[in-house]
């Protein structure tokens, strides 16, 4: 690690006034990728301000058929809710046990890693992520491999997840970092189906237009056979991109059948 | 707690309370009074001309105490090898320079050219950083094949090549045996990969060098499997010191499998530097300093022929080998694919003619070395895997082919220089077919056909060489040190008894199972024992731990000197009793004497030793403490059976381990709750290499798996819970307890029961495919089963 302060206010206000006048201090949420990343000396931000003791960003409410989950809310937490189960078992299989009780959703969202969970669950349910400074639909969050449409000092403050009729998660295990090496969030909401896909391609999570258009017409895994996604998927030492496409479609069949 | 038992009881190990409740004493548990820290400037790229090393940026920076460059070693000796090898032409082998510090050249990423010692660990990081080197980047050799044509780039410009040996074994044999290929009625041959691995145990490896002035004494506290070998190496070849003002210590060690057997660049360096700046000094490597610099194991390029008569009998073997070295030659890397892998080719069969080839060769890659098994998984795995294979060519039951090849006279001479004393490999086989279950298979079968699973059964035996080893033979061999081990027992007046071994306990439970076998020569509990090792300042010379040889060699020592103990003890009960020495008789810790009910305690003998005042001062001296060295006979021949029985997803190609079954020969055992775990541990390491891990190098030489993110180590859910038996037990017959070790079997059995399982799987459902290359990940076995 470089040298760094830390602080932790108790108002987010705070925060983001930290943040607008020292362009090189980081927002720090359960740690679990940015200390890592600091241990390998990989980033040096000149202070990392802690959300930590700002007890408003952390809870699950639900109210008419919208969950929100504060940004600070740890996966451990939203794993022990089950509002949306399938988001909950989504949250339960991230990490283990010590990054299950550190690590936030708002990080996630925030870091947006390529073969991260959250970024399906908030794409599958049609979430929305609310900021210090907006609400953004997550079809209009996403902008590819860790980049996101936060700008500057805008911090994810909660994020509202409408209550689906059905949902699943599947996800298929990177044999070493047990990260996804394909995830599929399925949802269906009335007419409205949702096939999210993170793991899998170059231009991180995305929406299976084909896989739901199919959906909508017969919401069964027999709908998807034969279906791969197109466009560029990722390849390394764990699989090729014809693998990951292949396993996209295994595991959106198996995520319409735990529907 | 209960007290202890003698040899054979599972007693609980008394090590686990400290390790398990955070008391252990790791190196980098140890902080030295004024102790400055260091951080290696390592390089990024696989192959350069290392022009110059500009540290003036570095030297001014905060906290930095001194910037040492190669230049600075260059009045000592490089990092040695203690292995020679003689090729097949009777040339020994090309033996590179290994500097502390690079000098003139770069040879693999990781490879130091500079080291900062600095006030803090992150000024030193700091500084390191801030050290310009100047590298012309060559072009990375890292293919071996490759490494090994014309015009290829020398990863050593003085070597004529990158071939370090060209071996062959037995070279006489060679004629003889593609006779009998020409003659034979099937050939099978199969092209194999031993993937390359890294041991990656818990605790990284420490180092920390102290200098007293006062006396210009060195003691250097590192995580070694056996400081005396360190002390050996480093203070004769590398920095000139000799052993009396030389201590190494190697305290707690949380794991090896091999990586820390070898000495290593940054003890010598931590001991230079601490007399250079007359201040201690310590390294902790991190994680990811650890992947390119600690040895890696394995990566040989196999191909092996087995031929067969028309009955099936086994009548040659050959194999063609390019075993790779990485870029400089670690301390025993040349003996792994030559005399610890070529000499276990016969395995448990009888084919009476073998010819092994293997050439060694230098890569732009981190050095290759040991690892858990050490040459004797790579023989097993190709042997196992050849024979499984001929077995789907000819159609017969694979095995019954195995057993109608079997060995079943003993001693028997393989043709590959080693004589077998004992085992019996029908028994391991048929208990293996009993604790699997094998009957029960084809229910199994059905079971997971039914959740649309495809289920494999593999088999298979192995053999291995332990108890490393005769002196004179591995001499002859080209062995750069004796393999004998040492023990000193001290008795203290009141009975307890301390015992200082040259073996070292990384995580085997010798402070368990050593007190179990001394205990159990005198017949008293096995906690009036303690053992002491891993500091060369108060344990006898001695050789280490690594190659299953603790008990075997390191135990024998200390039977031999407990002996010398009992019959000292025995004179002096004789004197105090009035009774002549013959006439004694050593029970339950009581000396009596023989047809009589005259009889003296334990205690009362050892406290006789040490106040004297009745005692036979004219015959023997006072006190009780003697000393053994022991040098075995000849290796052990642990063997047996393996059963994997694996599930195969077909949509994903995912591999789950469904049962695995080890029926092993370890002879005599002494605490069979330790064996168990050995076994379960070495099992583990097994699966780790046939499903999940596998360094993976790019063409430009960069590691592409060198962090936990990427690299698949086993967790506890990858494995099943094992069936495991040691009760086929054939002692052992030149050492005195009759044991064979137990520590690498389980590694050097599973991998080809896992390969074989899983190709098992995949021919039931109707594919032709004969091989996949470790490890059998997701994607390798989707692919396979594609083609
Ligand atoms: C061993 C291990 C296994 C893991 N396995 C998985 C897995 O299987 N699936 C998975 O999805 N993830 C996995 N993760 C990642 C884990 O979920 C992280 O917790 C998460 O990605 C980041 O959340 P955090 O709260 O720890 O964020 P931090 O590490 O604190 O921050 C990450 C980034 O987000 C920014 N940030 C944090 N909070 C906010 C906010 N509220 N608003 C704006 N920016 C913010 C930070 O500045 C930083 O850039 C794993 C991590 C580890 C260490």
């Amino acid at each position: 690690m470089y040298e760094f302060d830390i602080k932790a206010p108790s108002k987010l206000g705070k925060v983001v006034r930290k943040l607008k006048k020292d362009e090189d201090a980081v927002v720090l949420g359960g740690g679990q990728t940015l200390i890592p990343t600091l241990k390998q000396r990989l980033a040096a931000p000149s202070q990392l301000i802690s959300l930590a003791k700002i007890d408003k960003l952390k809870g699950i409410s639900s109210d008419n058929g919208v969950v929100t989950i504060g940004a600070s809310t740890v996966h451990a937490d939203v794993a022990a809710d089950g509002a949306i189960p399938a988001l909950s078992a989504l949250a339960g299989g991230i990490g283990d046990p010590s990054v299950r009780n550190r690590g936030t959703i708002g990080g996630s969202l925030a870091n947006n890693d390529p073969s991260a969970c959250y970024p399906a669950g908030a794409l599958g349910l049609g979430a929305t992520i609310v900021t210090t400074d907006r609400k953004i639909a997550a079809d209009d969050y996403f902008r590819g491999l860790f980049e996101t449409a936060l700008e500057g000092a805008e911090i994810i403050t909660a994020i509202e997840f409408p209550v689906p009729d059905k949902a699943a998660y599947v996800k298929f295990d990177q044999p070493a970092s047990r990260f996804a090496l394909v995830g599929v969030f399925v949802s269906r909401t009335g007419s409205d189906v949702r096939v999210a896909v993170t793991g899998a391609s170059e231009s991180g999570v995305f929406r299976w237009a084909e896989a739901e258009a199919a959906l909508a017409a017969n919401f069964a895994p027999e709908a998807l056979e034969g279906m791969t996604p197109s466009g560029d998927m990722i390849g390394d030492i764990h699989g090729s991109p014809e693998y990951r496409a292949h396993l996209v479609g295994v595991m959106a069949r198996r995520a319409v059948a735990a529907c | 707690m209960p007290a202890d038992g003698g040899i054979g009881a599972p007693n609980k190990r008394r090590e686990d309370i400290r390790f398990l409740t955070g008391k252990g004493n790791y190196t980098d548990d140890m902080n030295k009074r004024g102790q400055a820290y260091v951080a290696f400037a390592r390089s990024q790229v696989a192959h350069g001309t290392l022009k110059g090393v500009d540290t003036s940026a570095a030297e001014a920076m905060p906290g930095v105490v001194r910037v040492f460059t190669g230049a600075d070693f260059a009045e000592v000796g490089g990092i040695p090898c203690g292995w020679q090898i003689t090729d097949k032409h009777g040339e020994v082998m090309q033996e590179p320079a290994h500097p502390v510090l690079a000098q003139g050249k770069v040879r693999h990423v990781g490879d130091p050219y500079a080291a900062v010692v600095a006030e803090t660990l992150d000024q030193a990081r700091d500084a390191a950083e801030a050290i310009e080197a100047d590298i012309d980047e060559l072009p990375a050799v890292v293919d071996m094949k490759a490494a090994l044509l014309e015009g290829a780039p020398k990863v050593h410009d003085d070597l004529t090549s990158n071939l370090c040996y060209d071996w062959g074994f037995v070279e006489e044999n060679k004629a003889a045996v593609d006779e009998a290929f020409a003659k034979a009625a099937h050939v099978t041959t199969l092209d194999l990969v031993n993937n390359r691995l890294v041991a990656n145990p818990m605790e990284p490896r420490v180092a920390i060098g102290d200098y007293d002035s006062s006396a210009g004494d060195s003691t250097l506290y590192t995580t070694s499997q056996n400081p005396h070998v360190i002390r050996l190496l480093m203070g004769a070849f590398v920095l000139g010191i000799p052993e009396h003002k030389l201590r190494v210590v190697a305290p707690d060690v949380g794991g090896g499998f091999g990586s820390k057997i070898f000495h290593y660049a940054e003890e010598a360096f931590c001991t230079f530097a601490a007399k250079a700046i007359n201040r201690p000094v310590k390294w902790t490597s991190t994680r990811s300093e650890a992947f390119i610099t600690d040895c890696h194991g394995r990566d040989h390029v196999t191909t092996i022929q087995l031929a067969l008569d028309a009955e099936n009998n086994f009548t040659a073997l050959r194999t063609d080998t390019h075993a790779n070295m990485g870029a400089y030659l670690s301390t025993f890397a040349p003996s792994v694919p030559t005399w610890l892998h070529g000499t276990l080719m016969a395995g448990n069969y009888k084919t009476p003619l073998i010819y092994v080839n293997v050439k060694a060769v230098f890569t732009n890659t981190v050095p290759v070395d040991a690892y858990r098994g050490a040459g004797r998984p790579e023989a097993t795995y190709q042997l196992e895997r050849v024979i499984s294979k001929a077995a789907m060519e000819l159609g017969v039951d694979q095995i019954a082919l195995r057993r109608q090849n079997f060995i079943t006279e003993f001693p028997y001479a393989t043709p590959v220089a080693v004589e077998y004393d004992t085992g019996d490999y029908v028994a391991t086989m048929d208990k293996l077919e009993q604790i699997a279950d094998l009957s029960g298979f084809e229910a199994r079968l059905k079971a997971s056909k039914a959740k649309g699973k495809l289920r494999g059964l593999g088999v298979n035996c192995y053999i291995e060489a332990c108890g490393i080893a005769p002196s004179n033979l591995v001499g002859q061999l080209g062995a750069r040190a004796g393999l004998y081990e040492s023990a000193t027992v001290r008795v203290n007046a009141t009975g307890g008894l301390v015992v200082m071994t040259g073996s070292h306990s990384h995580g085997q439970g010798h402070e368990t199972a050593f007190p179990q076998v001394v205990a159990s020569m005198i017949g008293i509990d096995p906690s009036m024992v303690e053992i002491v090792h891993g500091d060369t300042a108060n344990t006898p010379m001695g050789m280490g731990t690594y190659g299953s040889r603790s008990l075997a060699v390191g135990g024998s020592a200390m039977v031999k000197a407990t002996e010398k103990i009992i019959a000292k003890a025995k004179k002096i009960a004789a004197h105090l009793m009035e009774a002549a020495d013959s006439d004694i008789e050593l029970k339950d810790g009581q000396f009596s004497v023989a047809g009589t009910d005259k009889s003296v305690a334990w205690g009362d003998v050892t406290l006789a030793a040490y106040v004297p005042h009745n005692y036979p001062l004219e015959e023997i001296e006072p006190g009780l403490e003697e000393t053994a060295f022991y040098d075995p006979a000849n290796f052990t021949y642990p063997s047996g059976a393996y059963a994997c029985e694996v599930e195969i997803d077909p949509e994903t190609g995912k591999v789950t381990i469904e049962a695995f079954a080890a029926a092993d020969d370890f002879g005599n055992i002494v605490n069979p709750m330790i064996v168990d775990g050995q076994v379960h541990g070495g099992i583990g390491q097994g699966i780790g290499q046939a499903l999940l891990e596998g360094a993976v190098y790019d063409e430009d030489g960069q590691l592409l798996n060198g962090s936990f993110m990427d690299y698949a180590m086993p967790r506890a859910d990858d494995v099943p819970f094992y069936t495991v038996d040691h009760s086929c037990q054939t002692p052992c017959t030149h050492n005195p307890l009759g044991v064979k070790g137990c520590g690498e079997a389980g590694a050097i059995g599973s991998p080809p029961a896992v390969v074989n399982a899983v190709v098992d799987a995949l021919r039931r459902n109707g594919s032709d495919i004969t091989h996949i290359d470790m490890p059998l990940t997701p994607s390798r076995v989707w692919s396979a089963m594609q083609s």
